[in-house]
């Protein structure tokens, strides 16, 4: 399998009028393509920096950011991204908040408004397309939001804590999607969460990211076999890994 | 539709117990029409001259039109550019500041000498009163613009000009929206203030005169009209708003009922 992320001693320091404030200590990370990866760290260690380095829209401090092989600089069309709150534009409506990269990006209409609706119906919102967002659920704005990530069809989607803000049902129910959305295309994930559940349950691998400055402190390969359901999280395998996972903030501290 | 007929009624009722009060209290406190006429007296000059003060009406409401769309052609712009470049911000956006202080009825008898007694000295009068507001109110609408949203199109690879089209501009929509409200009736005084340090006619023309020679009646008509003039261009530019940015009250709504 090829790489399809790799960062090598990336660092990035924040300059402000205060001094320099270090958010990545040195990084290095290989994602393989197809792989989903999982990311869990403390609030301000440096998770969601580390995902705007992979999209471009942060330019690293040192060392390099290669996506597909190619060095990254600035945003690119290799990457869908999804951020913790689903941000539809109010004035479109869902199908043209999916379009809307395909606008950006000045693609052939026609043959991506097919994708639209073939994404639209994967994840269960046929009938909404000509909805606007506010009259959607929090759960559905989301799933249209990756719909919006996935339309131009990019190798890597970058969720940043994607399910955050939604409560504990939905969220098990976008786990699953998630799951069922990656066997489908295939996609390189790369998750940053909250939720040491949530990582268990849909990565390959999760990554453990310490305090700020924030590096990389721990791996653990998740061996549960795919596809998954929810009676996995009842396995003992997924209690051992959560519960190895966990280890890392009670000597650290809290998650929050 | 009961409840829109009710809307415009509220009003209206409203006005007319004022007008009930005004009347009364004339009568009630013997107040001399030479201080305040009465609101029959009014009325019946209102219909006894209306071919006069609508003619005179004319050049004022085309001094407030031109300077409203002068203020928002120029107006919204400058915003734009105040937002986008931090030089523009430093050096131009406190001058702005500074020349609203300024009082234009001061400031207005200079126009006439430079611009005579035509139109374009009440233009300029009402543009100056008219584009403070729109500036203001676009300028902070542009920058509020939330930071996710500006990162979102970026990651979509939007250039500059894709994002002001796709995300700024409709972001701030509502508050451009509610800068031009405050602007258009801004620009009617504007207008009227120009009228009033050269002017031989318009609604602000009509003021004066008839305060010079004690026809209160007639100078009350004008204030009618005056406001008139006011409330429906702001009805005109709320009208605009719904149709350019529905979702904005839509949405508005369904926040309501759903708390």
């Amino acid at each position: 399998m090829t790489t399809a992320i790799e960062l090598a001693g990336v660092t990035k320091t924040y300059r402000t009028k205060q001094g320099d404030v270090p958010s990545l200590r040195p990084v290095d990370l290989a994602i393989k393509r197809g792989e989903v990866v999982a990311i869990v760290g403390p609030s301000g260690c440096g998770k969601s920096t580390l995902l705007k380095l992979v999209a471009g829209l942060l330019p690293a401090s040192g060392g390099a950011v290669q996506v597909n092989g190619a060095a990254v600089t600035k945003p690119h069309r290799d990457v869908g991204i999804v951020f913790q709150q689903a941000l539809l534009l109010p004035w479109r409506s869902v199908l043209r908040n999916v379009m809307m990269p395909v606008e950006v990006k000045r693609l052939p209409e026609a043959e991506y408004l097919q994708r639209a609706h073939a994404l639209l119906k994967m994840t269960g919102l046929s009938g909404f397309a000509d909805k606007s967002p506010w009259q959607l659920s929090g759960g559905m704005q989301q799933r249209v939001a990756i719909c919006r990530a996935l339309v131009h069809d990019p190798e890597i989607l970058l969720m940043d804590e994607p399910f955050g803000a939604l409560d504990a049902l939905t969220r098990e129910t976008m786990n699953l999607d998630l799951l069922r959305i990656q066997a489908e295309t295939g996609k390189t994930i790369l998750l940053i969460t909250h939720s040491i559940p949530e990582a268990v349950f849909v990565a390959d691998r999760v990554l453990v990211m310490s305090e700020r400055p924030g590096a990389i402190v721990a791996s653990y390969e998740v061996d549960l076999p795919r596809p998954r359901n929810l009676d996995m999280m009842g396995d003992p395998r997924f209690a051992e890994l959560a519960r190895q996972v966990r280890t890392h903030f009670h000597t650290q501290g809290h998650l929050d | 539709m009961i409840s829109r007929v009710s809307a415009v009624a509220k009003p209206v009722l409203f006005l007319l117990l004022l007008i009930a009060l005004w009347d009364l209290s004339i009568r009630v406190f013997h107040v001399p029409p030479y201080l305040i006429p009465a609101p029959l007296d009014v009325i019946q000059v209102l219909i006894a001259d209306w071919p006069d003060l609508f003619a005179q009406s004319v050049p004022t409401l085309s001094a407030t039109l031109l300077g409203f769309v002068a203020s928002a052609v120029i107006g919204i712009p400058l915003a734009l550019l105040i937002v986008s470049s931090k030089t523009v911000e430093d050096y131009v956006y406190p001058l702005l500041v500074f020349s609203q202080s300024v009082p234009k009825v001061a400031i207005a008898p200079l126009f006439v000498v430079w611009f005579g007694f035509g139109l374009v000295p009440k233009v300029i009068s009402a543009f100056l009163l008219g584009m403070f507001p729109v500036v203001v109110s676009a300028v902070q609408g542009l920058k509020s613009v939330d930071s996710d949203l500006l990162d979102l199109a970026r990651g979509m690879e939007a250039d500059r000009w894709q994002i002001f089209r796709m995300v700024s501009l409709p972001s701030a929509a509502p508050a451009i929206f509610a800068g031009l409200k405050v602007s258009v009736t801004l620009t009617v005084v504007g207008a009227v203030v120009g009228e009033f340090v050269g002017g031989n006619g318009g609604l602000g023309f009509v003021l004066q005169r008839s305060i010079g020679n004690f026809e209160l009646p007639t100078m009350f008509a004008a204030l009618v009209l005056l406001a008139l003039i006011g409330v429906v261009l702001f009805w005109l530019v709320e009208w605009v708003e719904k149709l350019a940015i529905p979702w904005h009250s839509s949405q508005q709504k369904s926040f309501n009922q759903g708390s």
